[in-house]
C-alpha cells in the first residue's frame, strides 16, 4: 500500500537579544544557575512585564526574510499551565495576532529540485526556565536564567513530505536566521528546537491522518531519524488495522525511537487570554521599511549572485551559501586570489573537510580566508602546483606563518627552471630505457608513467606542464 | 494635632513650631493604643519610621520644599516595600519580606515622607469589607461592630482614626472608594494608567489603581502630584504630562453642568443617603452648578462584567503564587501535584478560591466566548455610556455605596457584598477617575459621595471636590474614639 507522509515542523529559535523578552535581565548561556533571574524573572509579587524592542525587529527582521505579512498591530496573550519552572504559571506568548504572519521559504532537495514551504506564521513568546533532577535527593531544582529569554516560534504548513524535506526546511530556517544574525541556531546548546508533526495516509486521500507530535529534537541527523522512525511505527499500526493515538512523543537518540510522553487526549486548556499587563505592539509601515533596509543578502540571493558573477554551478554556490559564515569566507578568498571556481573547490572540499573532520566551526578554523587565498594565488601565479599546495594546506593547519614562508621553509616551490627540469627528464630517460622503448613503440599510456617519476625525483615540486612538453619534445 | 490635614502639617513642620520625629512619634503612639482593637495596620515600622523622620527633619532644615516631606503615611499592604513584610492581606505571603519598592512607594519615600506600616486590606484586594484578611478584620472608627469597607480598609479606617495623616490605597472595583465613604475620608481613583503599578501586587490588572486616601481633596492634589507619572517598568502606564493638581482647586464651580445618574438613585438606595446626597447637589448649586439628569443604561450590567474580567485576571495573576519560589508552602509534600494543591488550598482563603475558580472557568475552552469576551464587549459599552454623558456634563455626582457602614459578619452572601460596589465599578471599567468624599450621615455613620469625571481629569474632580469641602465641613467630622484622649 501506498502512504504519504505529512509533516509539519514547530521551530523554536532563541533571539539572540542581549537582555530578556520582558526584563532587562541578561541572557547568557551558561551561567551559574539563578544568576541570571532578575525579580521579574522569578515572578515576585508586583512585577511587570516591559517588552524587548530588539526581539520585536529581529521577529520583524525574519518575517520580511521569508516575505510574511507582518502584523501591524500584534497581541501578547497569556498562556495558562502550572510548571514549576514556568515562574508566573504563565506563559506570555501571541495566540491570535502574531507578529509575523504568513510567508513562505524554498528549500533545495538532493536532486536539486526546489520546493516552497509555506510558513504559517512565527509568534513571539518567552522561554520557560530549566527543571533539574538530579543531584537534589528527590528533590527538583529550578534554574530560571532561561527563563524570560525570547523566543520566535515559526510554525510551517503540513507541506513536508518526508524527513529529508524537514531537513532541508530545518536547514534553511537556520541559514537564514544565522544570516538575518538573530539567533546563535545553536541546536545542541537548545537555542534552535524542533517539535515535529507527523501523520500518514493513503495516497490520494484528501483528510489528514491523525498526527503525533515529536518533540524537542536537538540536532537536524535527529530529526530525520525520528522522523523515519515515527513514519515507521505509524505505518505498522495502521498496516496491522490499528489506529494513531494523537499525542506527544519523545525521540530517544541512544535507542532511535520515539515514545509517549503525554496523550493529548486529556490535553491542558491553556485559557489563552489577552495580556493586561501589555499594550498591543503597533507598528507602522515606517518601521517595517526601516527594518527591510536594514535587512543583509540573504542566501537565495547570494547563491544567485555567486552564480551569476562567479560563474559557479547552482550546485557549488548552493554549498557555500548554505552557511554565511562559509559564503563570508568564500567571498573572502575570491577577493585575494581571484579564481571563484578554484575557491569554490578549496572552501568546499579541503576546508570543510578539515572543519568536519575536526568538528570546528568557521570561526576556529586555524586557516584564515586570506591564507587560502595567498595558498590559491600561489596555484594560479605556477609558484606551487595544485597537489603541492594540498601539502602546503596541511602544513598551514599547525603553522601560522604566511604562505610563501611555509613554501620557502619546506622547500616546495615549483620548479619551472627549464634547464632543471631538462635534467630530470634525462635522468628519467637513461632510467627507464624500457618504458622510453615502448612508448616509441607507440604505447601512449607509459607516457603518464614517466611524467610520474620525473614528478617523483622533483619531490613533486616540478611543473607538471612543463614536465609534459619536455618530455614529450625529448621523446620525438 | 494628629487630625490636621497634610498642608497644615506640613506648615507646621517647615515652621520650625513641630518636627517629623516628635509628630511620628505621636502617631507611633496612638497607633500602639489604638491599633489593637482597630486592626488597621497589619506591620508598624517603628524604628524606620523614625529613621526616616530624622532624615526627613534634616532635609527640612536645609530647606526641602517637598509638600510630603515628615509628613507620616500608612501604605496598604499590597504596595512592596523593600525589607518589610508584604503579605497583601493573606497567609500565602504572610512571610514575605519584598526585596524592593513599589514605584509608589519609592517616589514617597524620594519626597521625604514617613512610613509609619503597612495597612490592613481583604485578602489580594478581594472583598469590600476588610472581612477576607487573613489578619482578621479592620474595625471601623466610628463603630467597631462595623466594617470599614473593602478592600482598602485599614488605610481608610488608620485616616479617619488619625493613625497616620496620609494613605495609599489600591482600587479595582471601588476598593478606595467605598471604604472612605463608609470611614468619612477621602479617597481618589485616579484614572487607569495615572499612577505605576509597578510593585502594586496585581489583582485585576486591567483595572487596578492607586490612588490618595486623605483628610481632604486638598491633601488629596498633594499625594496625587507625588504618585501620578509615567513609569518605564508598567507598559500601562501613560505618557501624559502630570499637571499640578493643588494649582486649580480654586477654580470656582459657576457653569459647573452636574449629572445625575438615575440609574443611580433607583431601588436599593437607602434613604438617609439619598437625602444625604440630594443636600450636597444642593450645595453645588449654591456654589453655581447646574444640575442635569443623565442615564448611563449599561450601569446595571457593570457588576456582571466585572466577574467575569477581575476573575479571570486574576485567576492567571495569582498562578505564581504556588509555593515553588517564595511565600507559604504546605509542610511535607507528597510530590508535585500535592504541593501545588495543599499550599493553594492552605495559603488562600476563600474568598481568593472562589474568585480564582470563576475566572478559570470563565477563560476556559468553550467558555470563553460567552463570558470573558462578551464582559469586555460590556466593558465598551459602559465606557460609550459615559463618554455620551460626558458630552453633555462635566462631572457625574451620586452616592458612593447604597448605604452607610454594615455590621460585621452582615454579609455573608458573596453576591450581596458584590453589589456593595454597584456605583464604583463601572468606573474601573471606563477606566475613568473618581473620588469619594464625605457629605452627610446616616444614624452618626458617615456618607460617601462619588464624583465622577473623563480621562485624566483629575484635576477637576478635585476642583469640585475642594470647593464643596470649602463650604462644608462633612469632611473635618471625626469619629469618637474609646481610649482616646482629649487632644
Amino acid at each position: 500500500m501506498n502512504w504519504e507522509t505529512v509533516i509539519g515542523l514547530e521551530v523554536h529559535v532563541q533571539l539572540s537579544t542581549r537582555s530578556k523578552l520582558f526584563s532587562g535581565t541578561a541572557t547568557q548561556f551558561g551561567a551559574e544557575p539563578n544568576t541570571q533571574a532578575s525579580i521579574y524573572d522569578l515572578a515576585l509579587p508586583g512585577t511587570l512585564p516591559v517588552m524587548n524592542r530588539e526581539a520585536l525587529r529581529m521577529a520583524v527582521r525574519f518575517g520580511l526574510a521569508i516575505d510574511a505579512e507582518i502584523g501591524r498591530k500584534s497581541v501578547f496573550d497569556r498562556k495558562n499551565y502550572f510548571y514549576p519552572d514556568l515562574p508566573k504559571g504563565y506563559q506570555v506568548s501571541q495566540l491570535h495576532h502574531p507578529t509575523v504572519g504568513r510567508g513562505s521559504l524554498t528549500i533545495t532537495l538532493e536532486d536539486g529540485s526546489e520546493r516552497v514551504i509555506g510558513v504559517t506564521r512565527a509568534h513571539m513568546e518567552e522561554d520557560a526556565g530549566k527543571s533539574l533532577h538530579e543531584d537534589f535527593h528527590g528533590m527538583t531544582g529550578i534554574d530560571l536564567n532561561r527563563a524570560g529569554t525570547p523566543l520566535l516560534e515559526i510554525v510551517s504548513e503540513p507541506e513536508l513530505r518526508n524527513a529529508k524535506e524537514a531537513v532541508a526546511y530545518l536547514k534553511k530556517l537556520h541559514s537564514i536566521i544565522r544570516y538575518l544574525d538573530i539567533s546563535d541556531g545553536n541546536m545542541a546548546q537548545g537555542s534552535m528546537r524542533c517539535d515535529a508533526n507527523v501523520s500518514i495516509r493513503r495516497q490520494g486521500d484528501p483528510e489528514l491522518g491523525t498526527r503525533t507530535e515529536i518533540k524537542n529534537i536537538n540536532s537536524f541527523r535527529f530529526v530525520e531519524k525520528a522522523i523515519n522512525y515515527e513514519v515507521m511505527r505509524q505505518r505498522e499500526i495502521l498496516e496491522d488495522g490499528g489506529r494513531i493515538i494523537q499525542e506527544t512523543r519523545l525521540y530517544d537518540s541512544d535507542r532511535d525511537e520515539t515514545r509517549s510522553m503525554r496523550s493529548k487526549e486529556v490535553a491542558n486548556d491553556y485559557r489563552y487570554f489577552p495580556e493586561p499587563d501589555l499594550l498591543p505592539v503597533v507598528i507602522d509601515d515606517a518601521y517595517i521599511e526601516a527594518v527591510r533596509a536594514e535587512l543583509p543578502e540573504l542566501p537565495d540571493q547570494k547563491r544567485e549572485r555567486f552564480v551569476a558573477d562567479f560563474g559557479l554551478s547552482p550546485y557549488d554556490a548552493g554549498v557555500l551559501v548554505s552557511s554565511r559564515e562559509m559564503a563570508e569566507y568564500f567571498e573572502q578568498v575570491v577577493a585575494i586570489c581571484g579564481d571563484a571556481k578554484l575557491s569554490a573547490n578549496w572552501v568546499t572540499v579541503e576546508l570543510l573537510g578539515l572543519l568536519n573532520r575536526n568538528n570546528w566551526e568557521f570561526v576556529d578554523s586555524p586557516i584564515s580566508a586570506r591564507r587560502l587565498g595567498d595558498l590559491i594565488a600561489r596555484i594560479k601565479d605556477n609558484t606551487i602546483s595544485g597537489k603541492i599546495a594540498k601539502t602546503v594546506f596541511e602544513a598551514m593547519i599547525e603553522d601560522q606563518a604566511e604562505v610563501d614562508a611555509i613554501i620557502e621553509k619546506q622547500g616546495l616551490k615549483q620548479v619551472t627552471d627549464s634547464g632543471e627540469i631538462e635534467q630530470l627528464i634525462d635522468a628519467v630517460i637513461a632510467g627507464n630505457p624500457d618504458q622510453v622503448q615502448q612508448f616509441r613503440d607507440g604505447k601512449e599510456a607509459v607516457f603518464g608513467y614517466l611524467v610520474g617519476q620525473a614528478m617523483r625525483l622533483s619531490r613533486g615540486k616540478a611543473n607538471p606542464a612543463q614536465v609534459n612538453q619536455i618530455l614529450r619534445d625529448k621523446l620525438k | 494635632m494628629l487630625a490636621k490635614t497634610i498642608a497644615e502639617l506640613s506648615r507646621a513642620l517647615r515652621g520650625g513650631e513641630l518636627s517629623s520625629v516628635e509628630l511620628t512619634r505621636a502617631y507611633l503612639d496612638r497607633i500602639e493604643r489604638l491599633n489593637p482593637d482597630l486592626n488597621a495596620y497589619i506591620t508598624v515600622c517603628g524604628e524606620q519610621a523614625l529613621a526616616q523622620a530624622e532624615d526627613a527633619d534634616r532635609r527640612l532644615a536645609a530647606g526641602d520644599t517637598s509638600p510630603v516631606c515628615g509628613i507620616p503615611l500608612a501604605h496598604k499592604d499590597i504596595f512592596c516595600t523593600e525589607g518589610v513584610t508584604t503579605s497583601c492581606g493573606s497567609r500565602m505571603l504572610a512571610n514575605f519580606v519584598s526585596p524592593y519598592d513599589a514605584t509608589v512607594v519609592e517616589k514617597f519615600n524620594a519626597a521625604g515622607a514617613v512610613t509609619l506600616g503597612k495597612t490592613n486590606m481583604d485578602e489580594f484586594a478581594m472583598g469590600s469589607s476588610n472581612e477576607t484578611s487573613y489578619f482578621g478584620p479592620v474595625k471601623n472608627p466610628w463603630d467597631t461592630g462595623r466594617v470599614p469597607g473593602g478592600s482598602s480598609g485599614g488605610s481608610a479606617a488608620a485616616v479617619a482614626a488619625d493613625l497616620c495623616a496620609m494613605a495609599t490605597g489600591t482600587d479595582t472595583g471601588g476598593s478606595i472608594r467605598q471604604p472612605a465613604a463608609f470611614c468619612g475620608v477621602t479617597g481618589l481613583k485616579p484614572s487607569y494608567g495615572r499612577v505605576s503599578r509597578w510593585g502594586m501586587i496585581a489583582f485585576a490588572s486591567s483595572l487596578d489603581q492607586a490612588g490618595p486616601i486623605c483628610k481632604s481633596a486638598q491633601d488629596a492634589a498633594i499625594m496625587l502630584n507625588v504618585m501620578a507619572g509615567l513609569d518605564e517598568r508598567d507598559s500601562t502606564s501613560v505618557d501624559l504630562t502630570v499637571p499640578d493638581y493643588t494649582a486649580s482647586l480654586d477654580q470656582s464651580l459657576e457653569g459647573l453642568r452636574i449629572g445625575i445618574p438615575r440609574q443611580h438613585f433607583a431601588e436599593g438606595l437607602n434613604a438617609d443617603v439619598e437625602q444625604a446626597i440630594r443636600a450636597a447637589l444642593q450645595e453645588f448649586e449654591k456654589l453655581g452648578a447646574t444640575l442635569v439628569d443623565i442615564d448611563l443604561p449599561n450601569n446595571e450590567l457593570s457588576i456582571s462584567a466585572y466577574y467575569v474580567v477581575a476573575p479571570a485576571e486574576a485567576s492567571a495573576n495569582l498562578s505564581r503564587f504556588d509555593g515553588v519560589r517564595y511565600g507559604y508552602r504546605c509542610d511535607n509534600p507528597l510530590d508535585l501535584e500535592d504541593m501545588y494543591k495543599r499550599t493553594r488550598s492552605e495559603g488562600f482563603g476563600d474568598e481568593v478560591k472562589r474568585r480564582i475558580l470563576v475566572g478559570t472557568y470563565a477563560l476556559s475552552a468553550g467558555f470563553y466566548d460567552a463570558y470573558y469576551r462578551k464582559a469586555q464587549q460590556i466593558r465598551r459599552l459602559i465606557k460609550q455610556d459615559f463618554l455620551d454623558a460626558f458630552k453633555q456634563v462635566d462631572v457625574i455626582v451620586g452616592p458612593t455605596s447604597p448605604h452607610a457602614a454594615f455590621q460585621l459578619g452582615a454579609k455573608s452572601d458573596p453576591v450581596a457584598m458584590y453589589l456593595e460596589d454597584i456605583y464604583t465599578i463601572a468606573v474601573n471599567l471606563a477606566g475613568l477617575p473618581a473620588i469619594s468624599i464625605p457629605s452627610g450621615q446616616s444614624n452618626g455613620l458617615p456618607v460617601g459621595m462619588h464624583i465622577v469625571a473623563g480621562d485624566f481629569e483629575e484635576a477637576r474632580l478635585l476642583n469640585v471636590a475642594h470647593q464643596f469641602q470649602r463650604a462644608t465641613d462633612w469632611h473635618s467630622r471625626k469619629p469618637s474614639l474609646s481610649g482616646e484622649d482629649a487632644k
